[in-house]
């Protein structure tokens, strides 16, 4: 189970009371009437979808129902720092691990068996 | 149609439930006041003054005074609970500040878990940590028992006031009476 650090309850707590909302930082436009289709599209329903670091809404569902911002990576599900909607992207040079965990393959620990 | 009204009685959900175990006793709380109340920073002295007890504002805390009590929920969320029943609606109604409160007395009802048991049995569907140096007497929180939102506070070091919503309360006691069959052991 992962433990997820509320910037509003200042404590970790379970995944459990929990929401994933979505992705972070998007701007919304101010002239959505005077927009194209395809720029409206592009806003509403396009998101990058990325493998590795990404910015995403949380939702303190089941606790003080608070949305906040999280810094996730998709491959390893780990949180790399959680803060307030509202404030600015956190500088991640700070925030990545110095080594990468290494992944045990097959070819690894495997390949030169005797 | 006067006789009918007075006829009618009110019935309670979990009425004459009772069971857990020696090591966690359950008990439904008797029925209560309860609003949701809203505000922004200004006016929560205000608010507290119109309810007098002071509001907390510190995650995870609440207030209580002779039987009412005031959780924090969020930021700018309180859960006021009465037990002697006054009225909490026109209480916060003379504050004259800005503040939203609803009443909730009849969508919650309370459970109350008791004995040395009582961490395990509510720890048998909640995910937090309740040992009493992160769960104190007077702690409370919003969160989960199993697929059910709770409001959990520590009335005592061996008691817990759980809150659920009515149409939760059969699913709550039937959870936590399983729970505390096992907290005795």
């Amino acid at each position: 189970m992962l433990l997820i650090y509320c910037p509003y309850c200042e404590e970790e707590r379970s995944e459990l009371e929990f929401r994933q909302a979505g992705d972070a930082h998007i701007a919304r436009p101010t002239n959505m009437t005077e927009m194209t289709d395809e720029e409206f599209e592009a806003f509403f329903f396009l998101r990058d979808n990325v493998k590795g670091l990404t910015f995403e809404r949380w939702r303190h569902l089941n606790g003080c129902g608070r949305f906040f911002n999280a810094a996730r990576d998709t491959v390893s599900d780990k949180f790399l720092t959680t803060y307030k909607a509202g404030l600015p992207k956190p500088d991640l040079s700070t925030l990545r691990p110095a080594t990468e965990a290494i992944v045990e393959t097959y070819e690894a620990t495997e390949s030169d068996a005797k | 149609m006067a006789d009918l009204i007075e006829a009618a009685t009110r019935t309670l959900p979990l009425s004459g439930f009772h069971g857990g175990s020696a090591a966690a006793v359950l008990s439904v709380a008797t029925p209560a006041t309860r609003i949701s109340l809203r505000a922004k920073p200004d006016a929560v002295s205000a608010l507290s003054g119109a309810l007098g007890l002071s509001l907390p504002m510190k995650a995870k805390t609440s207030a209580s005074l002779n039987g009412r009590h005031a959780l924090w929920l969020g930021p700018d969320e309180w859960l006021v609970i009465d037990e002697n029943e006054a009225d909490l609606m026109a209480a916060v109604a003379v504050s004259n500040v800005l503040h939203s409160a609803t009443d909730i007395s009849h969508r919650n009802t309370a459970i109350l878990v008791e004995g040395r048991g009582a961490e395990v049995a509510v720890n048998g569907g909640c995910p937090q940590d309740l040992s009493l140096a992160v769960f104190p007497v007077g702690a409370c929180s919003r969160t989960v028992l199993a697929k059910a939102e709770i409001v959990l506070l520590r009335t005592a070091e061996d008691a817990f006031r759980v809150e659920c919503w009515r149409s939760f309360a059969p699913y709550v006691s039937g959870l936590l009476a399983e729970a505390a069959e096992d907290a005795g052991n």
